[in-house]
């Protein structure tokens, strides 16, 4: 590879024909456009760097290192008679730079030991010891995640937050497949408005139903449940419906027609004609009402409080981070477990996710 | 709106010869089913949007309590909850904080998810395809992740970003969410994380962009900026409008993250003492629910305002395709 780029260099220079500057000022474009976009991707995502390199520190490794190293790293030590001491690296006076234990500290005159020949004893050194480097290793603590893993009781909140969103995900998609295809296929009178007013739903601000619907649940003893959680989705909602809808009015009507003349009712012919071939926009609404209800904070919040068994897993990561607040090594290692999931659905489902988002925001 | 009036809608209704009773009954039944499908929407439209805002207004008028022993009276005088609302020297504040904060991230909301896009529809971008799902992906993850993660990124001693702008030269960066003067940057700084749906909104649109038109401002000699400005902006103002109008009623109901990482408090000096934090605690901790339908109500009055002075200014700058 290299002869060959080698080769072609010098015609680099002598070329100069407009056609081949236009390719390298092709080139020089999307060189300095993809470098710029790969800076900012960097500077984007570089707090999951800092998450992953805590989550994997021991306590020490944070503690004592306000603004210490990065990585987590251990110093080495050594045991001596039955004492653990702690490895610098030590230049000596005859110029050598060896690996030692360093036994007694003190500013002037220290001792050290050879850990390669503990045997030979005590080697004196002077000077002061605090500006030696320390013998260091990279000390990767996986074992945070099982600490938290158990702490968290992360199988309760995974199986609670799996149930809501679940049940939760088959009622909208039950509901929204529904009312698009109302809005998509029947002559109704006011479909139009009654659409105004369900996209228009989508601007309301949420605060100003919160207490009335609270105190509605309140009132016939759904909180503290996960009812409060799962029911209103069997009602559809402003985005479903408009991303299905969108869909269906891209399928053929003669495809209806034809099932009804062969005797299909509505029912039949939403079953049979138009949910076989929206599979797409079906999959998008699953998956954004299960990454939606994975990550609702506010509802578990207000329906949920003092019922820890019911938590979600949200509100379990929030409770623990309150409790565990002096080790950010737990703190970060469950916030990464959270977002596991919804990130490994998102990858393997892009497609979906992308097609849905510009259907439901650039369409309207 | 113009796929709200699709030429399918009414097949039935348009050119369907003189009516036979067969015709109209298969019609009348037709409406039935289709009431019978869009029955839950409407259902729910009704019990939990369209009741709940007229109770809430009716609960401002009252002494609505789900304390231990309170129950429902009405409010004596009338509109007291109301006058303290507008007495009330902690809810005026946190009003303050959302509206001062709401000023800094709108425009970051928009400006640097259009930044994103254009980069990212760059004709000699390479790899395409690569990009999106990365500047996206921090979208999906849950916001209480991404507020622990960020927790720790703007930590003052141990937290990346200090060490890069200690590294930088800056000897003294502030201590982001513990700082009253900076806290609301920090909380901008998170928001980045938010902007991966309004970047793939303006992608898409800006996808759509017929390109003959580039091609017009070639032969007229525009350069990229021209372009951009001229073409772009102009045609993707409906999308960067449904962002605005999105972001702005988004802003107004801000909670999780001030209510997370200052553990419900607001601190430092109140600097973080959002609107809705105010009202959580008036509704959830007090239980005192007349007054928290009133500031409900109050924060609702204020977003339709915004929201109906957005699409009066729409009309000048927002590109519309049906050439009103």
């Amino acid at each position: 590879m290299a002869s060959i780029s080698r080769s072609q260099s010098p015609s680099r220079t002598v070329n100069t024909s407009p056609f081949y500057s236009a390719q390298l000022r092709k080139f020089a474009l999307g060189a300095i456009i993809t470098l710029i976009a790969t800076a900012l991707a960097i500077g984007y995502l570089l707090p999951f760097g800092n998450m992953a390199l805590i989550a994997v520190k021991s306590q020490q490794q944070i503690v004592g290192q306000t603004d210490g190293p990065i990585l987590p790293l251990t110093t080495e030590t050594f045991t001596y008679q039955e004492e653990l001491y702690e490895i610098f690296t030590v230049p000596m006076p005859d110029g050598t730079i060896r690996e030692l234990a360093l036994v007694e500290k003190s500013r002037r005159i220290n001792q050290f030991v050879d850990p390669a020949n503990p045997g030979a004893g005590l080697i004196e050194w002077e000077g002061n010891w605090r500006g030696l480097t320390p013998v260091t290793n990279i000390d990767l603590h996986f074992e945070n995640f099982g600490i938290a893993w158990d702490l968290l009781d992360f199988p309760k909140l995974f199986r609670n937050t799996l149930v809501i969103a679940v049940v939760g995900m088959i009622g909208t998609l039950l509901s929204s497949i529904c009312v698009a295809y109302a809005f998509a296929r029947f002559p109704l009178p006011g479909k139009n408005w009654l659409f105004l007013i369900l996209i228009g739903t989508i601007i309301l601000p949420s605060q100003v139903t919160l207490i009335p619907t609270y105190a509605f649940f309140a009132a016939i003893g759904w909180t503290g449940t996960w009812l409060p959680l799962i029911v209103p989705h069997f009602f559809a909602n402003a985005y479903n419906v408009f991303l299905l809808r969108q869909f269906f009015l891209t399928l053929p009507r003669e495809l209806d027609e034809a099932a009804m003349i062969d005797g299909a009712g509505p029912f039949r012919v939403l079953v049979s004609v138009i949910i076989p071939q929206s599979w797409a926009a079906i999959i998008s609404v699953a998956l954004f009402h299960f990454i939606f209800a994975w990550n609702d904070y506010f509802s578990p919040l207000i329906y949920l409080s003092g019922k820890p068994d019911l938590q979600t897993i949200s509100i379990g990561v929030q409770v623990f981070n309150f409790q565990y607040g002096p080790q950010p090594q737990l703190i970060q290692a469950t916030s990464l477990m959270a977002m596991v999931l919804p990130l490994v659905l998102f990858f393997l489902a892009q497609r979906f996710f992308m097609r849905g988002i510009v259907v439901t925001g650039v369409e309207k | 709106m113009a796929a709200t009036d699709s030429p399918r809608a009414a097949p039935v209704a348009i050119g369907t010869p003189i009516p036979v009773r067969g015709k109209s009954n298969l019609m009348r039944q037709q409406r039935l089913w289709g009431w019978i499908f869009l029955s839950p929407w409407i259902i729910g439209f009704v019990v939990f949007t369209a009741a709940p805002i007229i109770a809430s207004f009716i609960f401002t008028f009252t002494n609505f309590s789900l304390a231990e022993g309170a129950g429902i009276s009405i409010a004596d005088p009338l509109f007291s909850n109301w006058t303290r609302l507008f007495s009330d020297p902690v809810t005026l504040q946190a009003l303050g904080v959302t509206i001062r904060f709401a000023l800094i991230a709108v425009p970051i909301g928009i400006l640097v998810p259009l930044f994103l896009a254009a980069m990212l529809n760059a004709k000699y971008l390479w790899g395409k395809r690569f990009w999106r799902p990365l500047f996206y992906m921090p979208y999906i993850i849950p916001a209480i992740s991404g507020i622990f993660v960020w927790q720790s990124f703007l930590n003052g001693e141990t937290g990346w970003l200090n060490r890069i702008l200690r590294f930088i030269g800056i000897s003294d960066p502030p201590n982001w969410i513990f700082d009253e003067s900076w806290i609301l940057v920090g909380f901008v700084l998170i928001g980045l994380w938010g902007v991966g749906n309004a970047m793939l909104t303006m992608l898409a649109t800006m996808q759509g962009v017929p390109t003959e038109l580039y091609e017009a401002a070639d032969v007229d000699g525009a350069g990229p900026l021209v372009k951009f400005m001229h073409i772009t902006i102009p045609l993707i103002s409906p999308v960067i409008f449904y962002n605005l109008v999105l972001s702005v009623i988004g802003l107004m109901q801000y909670f999780v993250v001030p209510y997370v990482l200052t553990r419900g408090t607001g601190n430092p000096n109140n600097a973080a003492y959002f609107y809705n934090m105010h009202l959580y605690k008036t509704a959830f901790t007090f239980f005192d629910m007349g007054y928290g339908s009133t500031q409900a109500w109050f924060i609702f009055i204020i977003a339709l305002i915004l929201t109906i002075a957005l699409f009066a200014t729409s009309r000048r700058w927002v590109y519309s395709s049906s050439g009103e």
